[in-house]
């Protein structure tokens, strides 16, 4: 009895997953992110982006039909093994643009499934160049590390006069060593030096990190990592009493940087997308969003500070729908040809994509320092290569 | 000086982490040493005693919800050992061994779903969390504290090991566990004792350790967990003294090894130590004589 | 039924089964879940049944698959990626210092070398050890090959801790069921040859084994090459499947979700972790996935459902696998149409007994 009991329980699961009801005017939109893992904060805050895009917005006009837009969310779970996984459920779930995803490892991983499927991705803030690099199919709204490495080395050297940096990149995370690299290189060429040490997934002991940057005599802290290692970081080098700043790149505009950094001894600067104010409108419009519901709330860390990548998110989500109107159909292919020549204006700024990879054109950063007493973030400058 | 200046803060670092390390190697000598397992789920209880003290920290003072945090963490611990391990008690090693992974794997998940995957930060506790300066080196408070009340706690241990009837079941239990049954010793309760005493010294520990590095995630107990099992190998599996000075010197070594700039290796030398500890000596450096090891 | 109709039976099925994925594979949209669960199952077939052969068959607890795997991988990526591609796969290391590719195929047989000769150095000191030891030595020695295979030094081989692509991957599913069918059915010969009575007999007890002859540690040694060498294979197959790798993907969790679908296909039965392994897939990938999505029935909340609550029910119920059906699936037994056959005869009389009580 039990077996057959077994047998009819795995009857019902094969049947229930092969149901799948579409509607017949609808567009799907695949959100690719992380809602788990490493970069499950800042995930998370993308995706909430999108969503109140979506709720500004909620259909979109193909060539004269208004078509409702459903959004299609998974979890990659911030991982390189997991993501093609994700990526083709999103695919079979028949979206016909993804946006994400944030944390380059899992958009360079999942990018040969939606190649194969046809499927054009639009990367919000994955910034390593081998998203995009070498295929058709992948855009991107954000800049480049090349150029943000590039930026943050520039203002250590101008701001810091630093002449020595030490850069902590994580094992195994793409951006963090791609952002890492660049900012050396840069680094270098300004005639500075530079010490490079790594951790392991996992580490929570950043006392000997922090030790030996003191040791070397660094003038600033460069660590380009996730939010997690991000407040551990900024812990320890508050209680080690480490003097020198702290540089990082877009990953630690989030509030969980501003609530680890509340009230200690540390000076945090960040290059980014966005600086709230930038837009009063959308900054009102997403605040009041945010605050109605509880689970928005908690998945933005539990306040209301606007993170770039909540307006890249948003912003995202506009390009594709103006891809949409330009392609004047779902289909994945026209979407991906539409694609090439669209243009948005959106709260970070004007995007448009360069014909060799479809990355962003952007030529500015803003740079903004962590406010230790209020807890948010202060504008300090923005900043281009030159 | 100058040599001493620069290198005190790894030091202290690794005491620190060592102490930590030994709190959770003395659950996993002790349970080892009485039921010859694995408990590979003792770092995820480490873990979960850590998001206890998260969550009802926001409802309830410290005051309360530490000592909630500890009564919840041994009830955890003696939950684990009744549903998973009791009823494998005659079944193979190895049923017992993937009893203990599914129940990691288990608690894992859980705390996956309870957090939602998101970083938890953990409350700052009064006194331990502020910062000191030893000599030219400034750290937290619980730096010191730690040493201390590690050795504190494994003192009353010995005490109680040594010196207490249940101590004495414990011992013989340890030593013959059929033998003990037939002279009426419960052996279920001196298990269950066991587990006690490993959930109550890990639920500590992760308090010092989660006061130290103030971020929880469901993996965060997952390695510090290896490590302490290395220790407790390290030192002798079943002995308690060499379970904590084990863990001293996997600690301090860990980190002098990261003050060398080998931060890729830092935790692959504990396994490697752990290898050469199986291969040249596996009785650890206190171990009694065992048959049933190589 | 004799044993040589019992085998015709089997190979029948078997390629009853590739003309059922050939033609899902013609009708299913390419990029259907099925087809991945399809592809991911059969490389963890591989891995899980290389797992049994170990620890299921030779009785040795080794925890190092994930490891091996990694070799594998890194092995097969590391020889395939195409001259022209690697100066942007190892843009960190200037191209590389491998400047020439092979074929698919010889790196998917070099990928099994070259684990089953690190399996071979690493079994020497090790395979000393004795169960929970063995385990926890193999463990280690997973952790510190992780950690080589991440170190800068050797970036301009293994492109450090970044990720390896673009080397030639598969999309089809007969092609990893095929080599996957050829690599469980070599291990399947070697299991029934008169070398895996000997594995057998060492599992059972290893003193009488000893005492019958049996080379002990020629043998553990053996068992631990060629099951490191298949793993290694398995590697290089779930390198192709997710198009680009890296170190950190093969973490000991990796290693215990292998262990579990041995234990619930059952220790010592070859068809039953590869059964497991389609059902451990299936669910976790796909069937399962509906715990993840929050529900409304009218405006009732199904309470629970969000994201992560599909893992715990899966953890659950392997659980309850663990504890209550310790044998797995098949227990020691193999698939066959007999077994089947009885199966179904013994559900009936179960039923008929039952109503005979009523």
């Amino acid at each position: 009895m039990k077996k057959l009991a077994a047998l009819a329980i795995c009857a019902t699961m094969c049947f229930a997953s092969v149901m799948s009801v579409s509607a017949a005017d609808t567009v799907k939109i695949g959100v690719f992110e992380p809602a788990s893992g490493d970069n499950g904060a800042g995930g998370k805050q993308e995706t909430l982006g999108i969503q109140y895009a979506n709720s500004v917005a909620p259909t979109v006009e193909i060539d004269g039909t208004e078509y409702d837009v459903e959004l299609v969310v998974v979890d990659n779970e911030s991982s390189a093994e997991k993501a093609p996984t994700a990526a083709s459920q999103l695919v079979s779930s028949g979206v016909s643009v993804v946006l994400g995803t944030y944390g380059s490892g899992a958009a360079i991983a999942a990018s040969d499934t939606f190649g194969q499927a046809g499927v054009p991705a639009i990367g919000v803030t994955c910034t390593n160049p081998q998203v995009t690099e070498g295929n058709t199919h992948y855009f991107r709204i954000c800049f480049l590390d090349p150029f943000q490495g590039t930026v943050l080395a520039n203002f250590a050297a101008d701001n810091f006069e630093a002449k020595k940096a030490y850069v902590l990149t994580k094992l195994g995370d793409d951006y963090s060593a791609g952002l890492g690299f660049y900012f050396s290189e840069a680094f270098k060429a300004l005639g500075g030096e530079v010490v490079e040490d790594t951790f392991p997934e996992g580490n929570a002991d950043f006392t000997s990190y922090i030790t030996t940057a003191v040791n070397e005599g660094a003038d600033v802290i460069f660590a380009p990592t996730s939010t997690e290692a991000a407040q551990l970081i900024i812990d320890t080098a508050a209680s080690q009493g480490a003097e020198m700043p702290l540089l990082a790149g877009d990953t630690w505009d989030s509030n969980v940087i501003l609530s680890a950094a509340k009230g200690k001894d540390v000076e945090i600067y960040v290059t980014t997308f966005y600086q709230e104010g930038g837009n009063q409108e959308f900054d009102d419009g997403i605040k009041e969003w945010i605050n109605g519901d509880k689970t928005n709330l908690a998945n933005n860390g539990g306040n209301d500070t606007i993170a770039a990548v909540t307006a890249m998110g948003y912003d995202a989500y506009f390009t594709a729908l103006e891809a949409l109107k330009n392609a004047g159909s779902t289909d994945p292919a026209a979407v991906n040809e539409a694609l090439w020549t669209t243009t948005y204006t959106g709260v970070t700024g004007a995007i448009a994509f360069d014909d060799v990879n479809g990355d962003a054109l952007r030529d500015t950063a803003y740079v903004k320092v962590a406010n230790t007493e209020t807890g948010a973030w202060d504008f300090v400058a923005e900043q281009g290569v030159n | 000086m100058d040599f001493i200046n620069k290198n005190l803060p790894y030091l202290l670092a690794g005491i620190s982490v060592g102490g930590q390390y030994a709190l959770i190697a003395i659950g996993y000598t002790m349970v080892y040493g009485i039921l010859r397992l694995i408990n590979f789920a003792h770092g995820d209880i480490f873990t979960v005693a850590a998001l206890v003290l998260v969550y009802s920290s926001t409802i309830m003072p410290l005051y309360l919800s530490i000592p909630l945090t500890l009564i919840a963490t041994v009830i955890l611990g003696l939950l684990v050992e009744r549903v998973a391990y009791k009823p494998l008690r005659n079944a193979p090693r190895m049923s017992v061994m993937i009893s203990a992974i599914g129940v990691s794997y288990l608690l894992q998940n859980l705390a996956l779903y309870i957090t939602g995957g998101l970083a938890q930060t953990y409350p700052s506790i009064p006194f331990i969390s502020n910062s000191i300066k030893i000599g030219p080196a400034t750290t937290k408070m619980v730096t010191v504290v730690t040493p201390i009340l590690t050795i504190i706690l494994v003192f009353v241990l010995m005490q109680l090991i040594n010196h207490t009837k249940i101590g004495m079941a414990m011992r013989a239990v340890a030593n013959d566990f059929e033998t003990s049954r037939l002279m009426g010793i419960k052996v279920d309760n001196v298990i269950s004792m066991t587990f006690v005493i490993g959930s109550f010294l890990a639920a500590v520990g992760s308090l010092l350790y989660f006061t130290n590095y103030a971020s929880v995630v469901p993996t965060s107990g997952a390695m510090p967990g290896l490590k302490a099992f290395v220790a407790a190998v390290f030192g002798g599996i079943g002995s308690i003294p060499g379970a904590v000075i084990g863990a001293f010197i996997i600690g301090i070594c860990e980190n002098i090894i990261k003050g060398l700039g080998w931060t890729t290796f830092s935790d692959a030398f504990t396994f490697a130590l752990l290898i050469v500890v199986l291969i040249v000596k596996p009785t650890g450096l206190f171990g009694e004589k065992a048959t049933d090891k190589v | 039924m004799s044993k040589k109709k019992n085998t015709i039976i089997s190979a029948l099925l078997l390629l009853a089964l590739l003309a059922v994925i050939m033609v899902l594979e013609r009708t299913l949209p390419p990029t259907h879940i099925a087809l991945t669960v399809l592809k991911k199952g059969c490389i963890y077939s591989l891995v899980a049944v290389s797992m049994n052969l170990l620890n299921g068959f030779t009785g040795l607890f080794s925890l190092g698959q994930a490891g091996f795997m990694l070799i594998g991988a890194y092995t097969y990526a590391v020889l395939t990626i195409p001259v022209a591609d690697r100066a942007s796969v190892y843009q960190y290391f200037h191209g590389g210092v491998i400047q020439f590719s092979v074929p698919f195929f010889v790196g998917l047989l070099a990928a099994g070398v070259v684990s089953a000769i690190f399996a071979w150095l690493i079994g020497l000191p090790v395979l000393r050890l004795k169960s929970d030891y063995l385990a926890i030595a193999t463990l280690g020695f997973a952790e510190i090959i992780r950690a080589f295979f991440q170190w800068d030094v050797l970036g301009p081989i293994t492109n450090g801790s970044n990720m390896l692509r673009k080397y030639p991957s598969f999309t089809s599913v007969s092609f990893p069921f095929i080599v996957c069918g050829l690599c469980i059915a070599v291990m399947v010969l070697v299991i029934n040859s008169s070398y895996g009575r000997a594995f057998k007999a060492i599992r059972d007890d290893e003193i009488a084994a000893e005492a019958m002859g049996i080379n002990l540690a020629k043998h553990k040694q053996m068992a631990f090459c060629i099951s490191s060498f298949f793993a290694g294979v398995g590697g290089g197959l779930l390198a192709m499947y997710q198009s680009s790798i890296q170190s950190m993907t093969f973490k000991s969790s990796m290693t215990y979700e292998i262990l579990l679908i041995v234990v619930i296909g059952g220790l010592g039965s070859v068809t039953g972790s590869c059964i497991a392994s389609f059902l451990f897939i299936a669910c976790s990938e796909w069937w399962l996935r509906f715990l993840d999505v929050e529900t409304y029935i009218g405006d009732f909340k199904v309470p629970f459902l969000r994201a992560g609550f599909r893992k715990v029910v899966f953890s659950v119920i392997i659980m309850a696998i663990v504890l209550f059906a310790r044998k797995g699936i098949m227990g020691d037994r193999e698939f066959s149409v007999e077994g089947v056959c009885r199966f179904f005869k013994n559900l009936g009389k179960g039923k008929k007994k039952k109503e005979a009580k009523e």
